[in-house]
């Protein structure tokens, strides 16, 4: 450590000594990605970096999504932030209440004198991380929905038509019997069970998850997701669970195994699972919506994103502000976007860059990676579509799970298990008010 | 009776202990007093506000019926991990003792698993057990029986109870073996020509001789099951299914690090810093009177 400081702090002067008069600001950048992601994140920075002169963008990787949480906290009250923090979606409410931490984006890009048009943003995208007068807070870097993945080969192998309709779960239901009943011993499974069946679920049928517009209308905001179209959903999903035609996994994307090496037939995920399940499935297979309740009015509404934001720390010098504004700003660009939402299967962040993609002719060529788009941008949000903003939500997540789990082994039913969630995250969510006063 | 040997003055000896003293101060004394003075507030996650609330975070977490039920749960793991890994390592270590052949490829294969880090240890579990494609699970699955520690509370905390044992039979086994070893061979003998059998001569001689590094084990065990096994729970349940599995040190670290409630979590630091203490006070009281040096 000591040994690789000194080593840079040379390597700077060394630099700093070859253009004196051309000293650059240096823009500090933590974020969450490893593997190929953190590459192309690598390969993003460094294109800025050599598209100008002024500033110089370093990117560290922090761990994952918690820890660079964490770290950038444990940074702040240090006084070492860097300028910008990579933070998940469940994390934006703790950041949107810690004022003095951060500096809004649209603040940033106003000081700069940046040119900066937030409308030209997906409205579902940039609405987790806007205010409801429009301000945006946070600039959505990865954001991805959940659609439903279907093993065709799977479906032919129960006699089904692999092109069967599964836009709504009481088709789906029909398949999961027939399935059952041809011997498969995996006809459903899920990823991110709170995310996608809880989350979404209240999204797309238009009902709320909490009060006070989920959230974003303040923090005496409490849970309500133990209304009838949950109850009804975790129901079903329960009694699936016990005839063994919905098979549980674990909490996050454990399942995603199963799909890909075909033992599954149908997978509710995230559509960012694209380039694992194209890289791995040696099957047919295709990208459907995530599936609605007929019977319910106003569905289907619009799917909600996951992913991670970028937010801007405050205490830092203008000279730096100006580097960050120039930075995002680069990020936006259709073409960055347009290569970032082609190479990773996560959504695009405006209009422009969805458009450009299909210019180029992707969605054509890679059928089914426009299914997320569509879904999400169909209608316009609602209140109770346009995202989550909930302290504790990460944990209160965790207790999601745990309620979950007893329904899933039959311990409880859906009813009692959202009941108790409601009771026991509503205590965080009492905390988190407290704690933010 | 006892010989005493005694320093005159004060000094010298003072000047020994404070590299120590200063040790325990910054490293002990600093951060606990830090917990103890979190504990009565809730403060923001960056530090910009705090406000006083008392024993309010106590109230909180002791009319939790989770938290509760968290005691149990961290009692029933630490006395499961402490009986599994020390039993099993003494019956391998009585075993080596009387080897004669081989025995050094058996003593490194045993010491092996503790050279795993407790998260990697529970990652190896995971996929052995794991409820779609483990090994085991697959076995277990030929025998007709259905294993699904993801939502079996019980078979969730035998899977960490295991993987946490495992690589703590190492240590131990290293630990009964030196006990075992440093036991007078004369002393065993005599006994075999008096004509005591195997099991007579261990539960006379070589129990009462072997407890010292028993009282050792169990402590250092207890500990070790109540602060080092994060890694491995955090690997394979993360706390669940409902809690199954989700001792206090678990809990600190959840509500701390992914909740960023730091009263409650300062507050629980407390709770534990308490119970270990009783505990350390019970067994030195108590056990060590069994011990015979």
């Amino acid at each position: 450590m000591m040994i690789r400081n000194t080593m840079m702090v040379s390597g700077l002067a060394a630099m700093v000594s070859a253009a004196p008069a051309f000293a650059q600001t240096e823009v500090e950048f933590w974020h969450a990605f490893t593997g190929r992601l953190g590459e192309l994140v690598a390969n993003q920075v460094e294109t800025f970096n050599k598209s100008q002169s002024e500033y110089v963008v370093t990117a560290t990787h922090k761990g994952n999504y918690s820890e660079t949480l964490n770290a950038g906290i444990a940074a702040f009250r240090a006084g070492e932030q860097p300028d910008i923090l990579m933070v998940f979606e469940v994390g934006t409410a703790t950041m949107m209440a810690a004022k003095g931490a951060i500096k809004p984006v649209y603040e940033v890009m106003a000081d700069a004198g940046a040119e900066f048009d937030p409308d030209g943003f997906i409205g579902s995208v940039k609405g987790y991380y806007t205010t409801n007068d429009g301000k945006m807070l946070s600039l959505p870097f990865n954001s991805s929905t959940p659609v439903l993945w279907v093993n065709r080969d799977a479906l032919a192998a129960a006699d089904i038509d692999p092109d069967v309709d599964l836009s709504t779960w009481e088709n789906v239901g029909g398949v999961l019997d027939k399935l059952k009943a041809s011997g498969n011993a995996c006809p459903l499974v899920t990823a991110w069970q709170s995310w996608i069946h809880l989350e979404n679920l209240s999204a797309y049928h238009n009902v709320p998850f909490a009060t006070k517009a989920n959230g974003f209308g303040g923090l005496d905001t409490e849970l309500a997701l133990n209304g009838p179209v949950q109850v009804k959903h975790i129901q079903t999903l329960g009694d699936w669970a016990k005839d063994g035609k919905f098979i549980y996994a674990g909490r996050r994307n454990e399942s995603g195994a199963n799909f890909r090496s075909g033992e599954c037939a149908l997978f509710t995920e995230s559509s960012a699972g694209y380039a694992g399940i194209k890289d791995e499935a040696t099957f047919d297979f295709d990208v459907r919506p995530l599936p609605y309740w007929s019977d319910v009015e106003g569905a289907p509404q619009n799917t909600i994103i996951g992913g991670a934001s970028l937010w801007v720390m405050a205490g830092q010098t203008d000279e730096e502000y100006k580097g960050v504004a120039e930075f995002l700003n680069f990020l936006s660009s259709p073409e960055v976007q347009a290569k970032w939402h082609q190479d990773t299967g996560y959504l695009p962040i405006t209009q422009a860059a969805a458009d450009l993609t299909r210019e180029q002719g992707f969605y054509e060529k890679n059928p089914g990676t426009d299914v997320a788009v569509k879904q999400m941008t169909t209608n316009a949000p609602t209140e109770n579509s346009k995202g989550l903003r909930l302290g504790s939500f990460d944990q209160i997540r965790g207790i999601i799970d745990e309620e979950l789990e007893a329904v899933w082994a039959g311990d409880k039913d859906a009813q009692t298990a959202l009941d108790s969630a409601k009771k026991r995250g509503d205590e965080l969510l009492r905390r988190f008010e407290q704690a933010n006063r | 009776m006892e010989k005493r040997v005694t320093f005159k003055g004060i000094w010298l000896p003072l000047l020994l202990v404070l590299p120590q003293l200063v040790i325990t101060a910054v490293f002990f004394f600093y951060p606990a007093g830090q917990a103890v003075y979190q504990s009565l507030f809730i403060p923001d996650p960056f530090g910009l506000s705090m406000q006083w609330v008392g024993l309010g975070n106590f109230e909180y977490l002791l009319g939790n019926a989770y938290y509760r039920a968290s005691f149990v749960t961290t009692a029933v793991f630490s006395v499961a991990v402490t009986v599994v890994s020390m039993g099993v390592a003494l019956y391998l270590a009585v075993l080596a003792d009387r080897l004669i052949k081989g025995s050094g490829v058996y003593r490194t294969l045993l010491i092996w698993p503790y050279a795993v880090a407790p998260a990697v240890a529970g990652v190896l579990w995971l996929f052995m057990f794991n409820t779609r494609v483990g090994v085991v699970t697959w076995y277990l699955g030929v025998l007709g029986y259905d294993w699904n520690h993801v939502l079996n509370g019980e078979e969730a905390m035998g899977l960490v109870v295991v993987a946490s044992a495992w690589g703590r039979i190492s240590y131990n086994f290293l630990f009964f073996l030196a006990g075992l070893q440093a036991i007078p061979r004369s002393v065993i003998e005599a006994a075999a020509i008096d004509g005591a059998r195997f099991w007579t001569r261990f539960r006379t001689i070589v129990w009462p001789l072997l407890s010292p590094t028993t009282f050792f084990l169990l402590v250092v065990n207890i500990v070790y099951a109540f602060f080092e096994t994060f890694g491995v729970i955090h690997t394979i349940t993360g706390g669940g299914p409902q809690q199954a599995t989700t001792i206090l040190v678990y809990k600190v670290f959840s509500d701390g690090f992914v909740g960023q409630d730091l009263g409650s979590s300062a507050a629980q630091s407390v709770i534990l810093l308490v119970i270990v203490g009783a505990l350390t006070i019970l067994q030195f009281k108590y056990i060590e009177r069994r011990v015979h040096y």
